[in-house]
Formats: C-alpha cells, structure tokens, sequence
C-alpha cells in the first residue's frame, strides 16, 4: 500500500462470514467495495475459520439436510434458547430471510455436504460446509477477488471518523503508516470483543482472566468501541456470551472445536473441591452444551474435571487432548492436584446413591441417583471400572453478544433515537439483537450471512444514490 | 510410539483431525480414519495410500501452519506414503532401491540403455546399429525379445505381487473381505476417475488456494496412456503368435490405434504433471522425495518419446539405435517397476479396496497386531 488515503464506496470492516457477504453483496449491487481485515491473510476471517454450519429455515428436504425445517420451528428453537431475549420483529425478518440465505451463499461458491458423523444430530436444521468454515472463507474470497473487491489484510481499524450519526472516514493501521480510508457508507463486521479479556473483565470480573478463547485473537471489539463512543445504540449484556467448557489445556486463543468435550452426560463434573455442582444428567448434551462454559466460570478459579471410568471412554467424541487416567480414583485425585479424600468420598456418595437402569444414552434413560444434594438425573452409573479417566476444563469464550442496535436494513440505530444516515453492522457486533442469551447451533453464521447480505446492498444502495 | 517420525506424526494428526471432522466430506480418507480411534501402522498406511494429495484438507484447515497445532495432513501422508513404499518392497535386500531412487532408477535405465546398444553391435557388426532400416528383428529375433521382455516383466509382477500382499496384510484387509468383487469394482471406478483427486468437487490445490483441475488432467492422459502402451504391446504380441502376422503394422491396426494416442499420453502426461510439481507449494509435498517422484515422471515420458520416435524412425537408418534405446528405456521400466514410485497405483488401488470393503461393513479393519511396520 504506497498512498496514505484511499476512497472507496463501502468500506467493509472486518474479515469473516458478515463482511464477505456483504462485499460480495455490495459489490453485485455495482459499488466499489474495499474490505479491511486485521489479520494476517492466513488468519483472515476471524472467527469463521472454526465454523462449521449454518442454520436456515427450508421448506423441503434437500440433498444436504433430511427434512424441512419451517420458520416458525426455527422461531420456536430461538425463542428456547433465549427464552425470549430477542428483539421479534428483527429476528423473524432474519428467519424469514435465512431461507434463500442457502441458495444465495450456494451461488456465491460455498459448497455444501450432507451431514456424515459427528455427534450432533443436526442433519435437518442446519447445512455443513464442505471441508468447514475455513474451506468456506476461501470460497467467498475467491468470489469476491473474481467480483472486483479489494481486500487489504493486516489491516485493523484504528479509528473512525463519524460526524452527526454519518461515517466519513477510518484509519487503519496498515504496514506501520495510518492510512485514512473515506467511504461513501460503512459495514462494520468486525466481530464481537471475546478476545478482549480487559473488556471481558468489565462484566465477569477478575475471573475473566482464566477464560479460554475458543476463536481468533483478533476480535478485540475495538470497532464496537469506537461505534458506541460515536453515539450508536447499544444492545445486549456485557456478560451473556456463548461459552461452552473445553479442555483446560487449550491455547489460550484460536483452539477451535478440536477442544471441546462432549463426555458430561458419562461421568460427573467435579470443582477444586471435589465437589459435584451441576446436575449432568439433566438433557442431551447437544441441547446442554452452551450451559457448561457458565457453570464452570461460577466455580472456584474457574476450573472443573470431568470424571468417568473406563465403561465410558468409547462413548463419545475423541478430542485433542488424551484424557488424563489412573487405577484408583486416589490416584487420579493425586494427579488433578485434588483434595483425594474429598473426590474419594464424592465418588463414593455418588456411587452409592445411583439407582438400579438400564443405561441409554441416545434417549432419557432411568439411570439416576437418589438421595444427593445435586441428583444425576439420567445416564448416572457408578465410577468402578478402572482405569479412571479425567478431562480438567475451562470456560471457553465463543462470542459475545453485547453490539450495536440496528433495524430490519441492518442499519444501526443512534442512541438518542433514530437511524444512522451509512453506517450499516452484520454478525457477531449486532448478533446481540438476535441472541440476547443462550445459543442455537449454526445460528452465528445465519446471523453474518443474513444482515451481512443485507448490509452489503444497503450500503451500495446508499454510496450508489 | 510407532516405527517412524512419520508415522508418529502422522498418528498426532489423525488424532487431531478425528476431534475436528471438517474435512470428512473431502475425500475418502476422513471418513475412513473416523472408523479408527487409535492408530496402528498398519492404519496409518493405509490411510496414507487413501489420500490423493489433492490438498484440498490443508488449504481448509484453521489449523494449518503457522497455527501452532501445524496440521498437514497432505504432506505427512505424502511422506508416510512413500516409506511405506520402501517398508513392503519386495525382496527386502531391494529396499535400498527406494534411497536416492531418482539416482538409482537413472542409472539403471542408462545401463539398460547402454546394454543394448552394446548387445546389437557385439551381437551382430556394429554396422547393423544404422544399417538395418524397417525390420527390428534382424536385430534382435521376436523370440530373444519376447522371451527377455517376458522374463523381466514377470519379475516385476512378482515383486509387485508380493508388495502388495506385504501391504494387503498389514492393513489387515482381509479381516473384512477387502477383495470381493464389489469392493474391486468400486476401486476400479474410482481409480479409473481419480475420484479423490478432486479436493472435494472443485479441483486440487497446486500453487495457492485457487483450485485448478489440471492434475487430474495430465494424470489421466499419463494413466490411460501408459494402458494403451501397454494394449499396444499386448496386441502386437498376439498378432505374432496367434496369428502370425509379424511386425510392421498398418496405420489403422490395433497396436498403432492403441500405441500413438498412448504414446502421446505418456509425452504429454508426464510433462504437465512436471510442470504442476514445479508450482506446487512447498508445503503440499514431500520434497526429500522429488527425486523419486521425477524419476518416474521421467521413464513414463521416456517410455512414450522413445516409442514415438522410433515409429518415425523406423524407415530410416537411425532405426538401430531408436530400437535399442526405447527397448533400453522399457527394460528398465519393468525392471524398476517394484521400487519407484510406479506401485502407489497399486497401493492406491489396494486401499480404496479396503475402503470399500470398510464403508459396506461400517467398521474397520483389523490390523494385526503382530506385525510391526
Ligand atoms: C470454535 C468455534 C466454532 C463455531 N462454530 C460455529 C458453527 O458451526 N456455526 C455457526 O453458526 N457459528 C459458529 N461459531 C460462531 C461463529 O464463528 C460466529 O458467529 C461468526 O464467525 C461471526 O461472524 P462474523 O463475520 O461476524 O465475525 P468473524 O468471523 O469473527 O469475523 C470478524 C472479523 O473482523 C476482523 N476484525 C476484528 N477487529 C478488526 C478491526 N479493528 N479492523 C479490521 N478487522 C477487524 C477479524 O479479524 C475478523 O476477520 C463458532 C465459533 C467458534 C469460535
Ligand atoms: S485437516 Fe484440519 S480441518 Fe481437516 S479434519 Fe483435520 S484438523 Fe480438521
Ligand atoms: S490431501 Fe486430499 S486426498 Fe489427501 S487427505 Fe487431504 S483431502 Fe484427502
């Protein structure tokens, strides 16, 4: 980049699902479109890169998902999940609009497979990438290369200027030299702020710092920072989040999905202390897999263990990390650096109070405990079988869902009331209008790909009139 | 801990990839590892013969280097694919073959070159070398050829055989039945269309992440050229003993219809996929192994030049010396056949054998644990 100013129609900023959606978009509808992506062009898609499938409403089977999947069962799925934490109106429009969000992503290069394996059993809600979100990325920028977008990498947005609810101009630090960009209209899609543990540490506290982030380092929310310093509106809560438990021993940013741990329902989940403090029998794991990451932030230095015995192992996904495994539960107290005579006299309780079933995991079984502070409501055997296996685990950070407020144009709205004249937001910086708490599978990308499309054209729209 | 780095890396991917599944819908080699939660050797070559190198797993992968799990699964398996070649070679006193291959099968075919040259001229007056124009077998009578063709190509199907059977039991393929007619038959389709060189649907990954289809391309016209090379020399061989119709053939006969677009296969094939191994990234290939790799590229192209060549020429009097150097070039061919890179078609074949077999039973093989890779 030699010049030290550049002008554009839309500038998009950002990397992922969101913003090449909206490039592409954008760009269809004849605007000049420069993306800004702060990441390396390896690294570039910020937290799409780990993805792996989307969620839309569909009124027939296709060759990639088994059945039809209607709007209002999509609208019944977001509803549990957020137990009504959504703004309605907009989150209809979005279920309204994911329908011919597969097609339209289909045209612009995104392959699909049929769901194969894995445990989730999401073969007719949600669509698989063909070789996942990376493979995904890769497709939408060979796309938007072919349109005509620009794209600059190792870009971040530094600042913005916005004069009166109207975007000017950014300065992106590109190369060591500030470079200001003006711009016609602005898509913001720079994620949320989950890597940001300062930020974090705003709502959770000091125990953020022991968080894990499961995605790119790159989703520091300095965008929606300087958005909400200019005047837009926010929404959501500072803590809700998506946060699952993955292994304890997972880099610190960028693990991916290959640290997460599906065996709960096997064993029991035990603190510091030894102690049970959840019940981990209560639902399929699938349904229950968002829950976990909470939980364990509520513990003593936000650390727990799941315990199982050797009946277990086979039972569910293998994982990056060996479990660690020993002969006697002492021993692997000893290993954990737990209190021994108190996981002794855990899994003693336990065991004692498990009540005579026949062991199911693929439905609600009748293998549960009696007589415990914290019952196992199904799938509970006794740990006896040696070797004893254990995972220790995390919350891991997925995103954050405190953003920027927008309308059905996915055009954000001010604080003091009103719209922004060109300053349009897609993905995780406004999935909070969708998701106020809890989380649907694939519901991440549905969010990027919908208002990221809608983003795009309004902003062309906009830079075009 | 396994026999080799290789395999011990290869074994820490698979791990890794059997947590992560993205790519189960790429290729065949996914699906068939997450039928596996542990990996013997014997696994891991098979699953390292399984993959086409289309690359379309590590332009995909999140966790692809520079990201600190440096996950390659293309290149490991290229490398756990190729010591596999040398660990089954049979006899084992040839294994060394696959050291420095492209060195060794260079000298080989200079000396089978050499050899007869230097055989016409002592056999006959050196003068036969360029006087003899149109008629090969005053040279060197059908029954010498035939017979010393014949010889040296059923060693190289014996040693081939017996590789192959090294690599069949240690996969543990018959603990499923691998070699029923069905599982051939699947094999045979997806050999025949390079189904898993297609990195998913769009082509493979050369230079960078835009997918081209191009290997593919020059591979099929290597593959099906070097058939009909092979249908060529067949037929010849049938019109001189069964019917007794001795060579030179018309235009429009069976070996010049099947030999001059095989030949022409075998010119062009090999030198696209040169090129292509020339752009290729870096990090896609085994680079210790390019020797081997050209090698071979370079006796397929050699074959099918010299075939060509000594067509035009045999009307003239440099036919000598054309006839000797193309039969030099095949000689050496069916000689270093069972130690270059030649077998990994029928690796290949083997393990989508198995794949078959596996996908139908829907559980894996079982490897035995005795044997020791
Ligand atoms: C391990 C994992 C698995 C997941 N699996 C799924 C799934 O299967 N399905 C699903 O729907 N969701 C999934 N999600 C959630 C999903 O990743 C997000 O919802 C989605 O990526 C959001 O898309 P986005 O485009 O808004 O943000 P991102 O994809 O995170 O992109 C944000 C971009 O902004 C860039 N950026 C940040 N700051 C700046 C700046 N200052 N200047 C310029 N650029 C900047 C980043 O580099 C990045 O490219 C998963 C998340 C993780 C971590
Ligand atoms: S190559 Fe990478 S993306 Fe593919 S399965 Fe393995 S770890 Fe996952
Ligand atoms: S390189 Fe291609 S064939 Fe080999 S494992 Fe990867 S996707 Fe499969």
């Amino acid at each position: 980049m030699k010049c030290e100013r550049l002008d554009t129609d839309v500038l998009v900023v950002g990397g992922g699902n969101a913003a090449l959606c909206a490039a592409i978009a954008a760009r269809r509808k004849g605007a000049r479109v420069l993306v800004v992506e702060a990441a390396p062009k390896f690294y570039r898609g910020g937290n799409t890169r780990h993805t792996r499938n989307m969620r839309c409403a569909h009124d027939t089977a296709t060759e990639t998902l088994t059945g039809p999947y209607t709007e209002e069962e999509f609208w019944d799925d977001l509803l549990r999940v957020t137990e009504g934490n959504t703004d309605e109106a907009l989150a209809k429009h979005m279920i309204a609009a994911s329908k011919e969000m597969l097609t339209w992503i289909t045209e612009q290069g995104v392959r699909f497979q049929p769901s194969l394996g894995g445990t989730l059993s999401l073969g007719r809600t949600n669509s698989f990438f063909l070789g996942g979100g990376r493979a995904m990325l890769n497709a939408l920028y060979l796309t938007a290369e072919k349109l005509g977008v620009d794209v600059l990498y190792d870009a971040p947005v530094t600042a913005l200027e916005i004069d009166g609810g109207s975007f000017r101009a950014a300065i992106a630090r590109i190369g060591g030299r500030d470079v200001r960009i003006a711009a016609k209209s602005l898509v913001a899609a720079a994620g949320g702020f989950e890597a940001n543990i300062d930020w974090l540490k705003e709502g959770w506290g000091e125990r953020a710092e022991n968080f894990l982030i499961r995605g790119t380092p790159c989703n520091r929310g300095d965008v929606l920072k300087m958005l909400l310093a200019n005047g837009v509106e926010a929404i959501g809560d500072p803590t809700q989040c998506h946060a699952v438990a993955i292994d304890a021993r997972a880099p610190k940013f960028d693990g991916g999905i290959i640290t997460r741990l599906d065996c709960v329902v096997f064993g029991i989940v035990v603190n510091r202390h030894a102690e049970r403090f959840y019940d981990e029998g209560e639902d399929f794991w699938p349904k229950r897999y968002a829950i976990w990451g909470r939980l364990v932030a509520a513990q003593p230095d936000q650390i727990a263990y799941i315990i199982f015995d050797a009946k277990s192992l086979k039972l569910f996904m293998p994982s990056l990390f060996p479990p660690i495994s020993a002969d006697s539960i002492g021993e692997l107290a000893h290993k954990l650096d737990l209190p021994v005579e108190a996981l002794e006299t855990t899994v003693g309780t336990f065991n004692a109070a498990v009540q005579p079933g026949s062991f199911d995991h693929t439905v609600f079984d009748d293998c549960r405990t009696r007589g415990l502070a914290i019952e196992k409501t199904h799938w509970a055997r006794r740990l006896e079988d040696p070797p004893f296996y254990a995972y220790p685990v995390r919350p891991g950070i997925t995103f954050t869902y405190l953003g920027t407020r927008v309308d059905r144009e996915a055009r954000m709205q001010l604080a003091a009331g009103g719209a922004t004249g060109n300053m349009f937001s897609a993905g995780e910086i406004m999935a909070g209008n969708v998701l106020g708490k809890g989380y649907a599978a694939g519901v991440g990308m549905t969010i990027g790909s919908v208002f990221g499309r809608i983003a795009g054209e309004g902003a062309a729209n906009h830079a075009c009139n | 801990m396994h026999a080799t780095d290789h395999l011990n890396e290869a074994d820490r991917l698979m791990t890794v990839c059997n947590s992560c599944r993205y790519c189960e819908g790429l290729c065949a080699v996914f699906p068939a590892m997450e039928l596996r939660r542990s990996f013997a050797d014997g696994d891991l070559n098979y699953l390292a013969n399984l993959c086409h190198a289309c690359g379309a797993c590590y332009v995909d992968c999140q966790f692809s280097p520079p990201h600190e799990f440096q996950v390659n699964v293309p290149q490991t398996m290229a490398k756990v694919r190729t010591d596999s070649y040398r660990h089954y070679a049979w006899p084992k006193a040839f294994q060394p073959m696959f050291e420095r291959n492209g060195l060794a099968i260079a000298i080989v075919a200079a000396l089978s070159v050499a050899g007869f040259i230097l055989g016409f001229a002592l056999w006959h007056d050196p003068s036969v070398l360029t006087g003899t124009s149109g008629e090969f077998y005053r040279l060197m009578p059908h029954n010498v050829m035939a017979g010393l063709f014949g010889a040296v190509a059923l060693y190289a199907l014996l040693a081939i055989v017996m590789g192959f059977l090294n690599f069949w039991r240690d996969i543990g393929a018959g603990s499923v039945s691998a070699a029923s007619g069905l599982s051939i038959w699947q094999a045979v389709k997806d050999v025949a269309s390079l189904r898993y060189l297609d990195g998913g649907g769009v082509g493979c990954y050369n230079a960078d992440e835009k997918p081209t289809d191009n290997r593919r391309l020059y591979h099929h016209l290597t593959f099906y050229g070097f058939l009909l090379c092979f249908a060529a020399t067949s037929t010849g061989t049938i019109y001189h003993y069964v019917f007794d119709w001795p060579a030179p053939y018309g235009w429009t006969s069976l070996p010049k219809l099947f030999g001059i677009p095989g030949g022409i296969g075998l010119v062009v094939g090999p030198v696209g996929l040169f090129l292509a191994k020339l752009k290729r990234q870096d990090d896609l290939v085994d680079k210790a192994k390019f020797g081997m790799e050209t090698a071979f590229l370079a006796m397929m192209f050699a074959t099918g030049l010299t075939g060509l060549v000594l067509m035009v020429l045999r009307e003239t009097s440099a036919m000598g010396i054309a006839l000797a150097v193309h039969l030099g070039v095949v000689f050496a061919l069916f000689l270093t056949m069972p130690y270059g890179k030649f077998v990994h078609g029928f690796y290949r074949f083997g393990a989508l054998m198995l794949y078959a077999a596996e996908r139908k039973a829907d559980r894996p093989a079982t490897v035995p644990t005795t044997a020791k890779a």
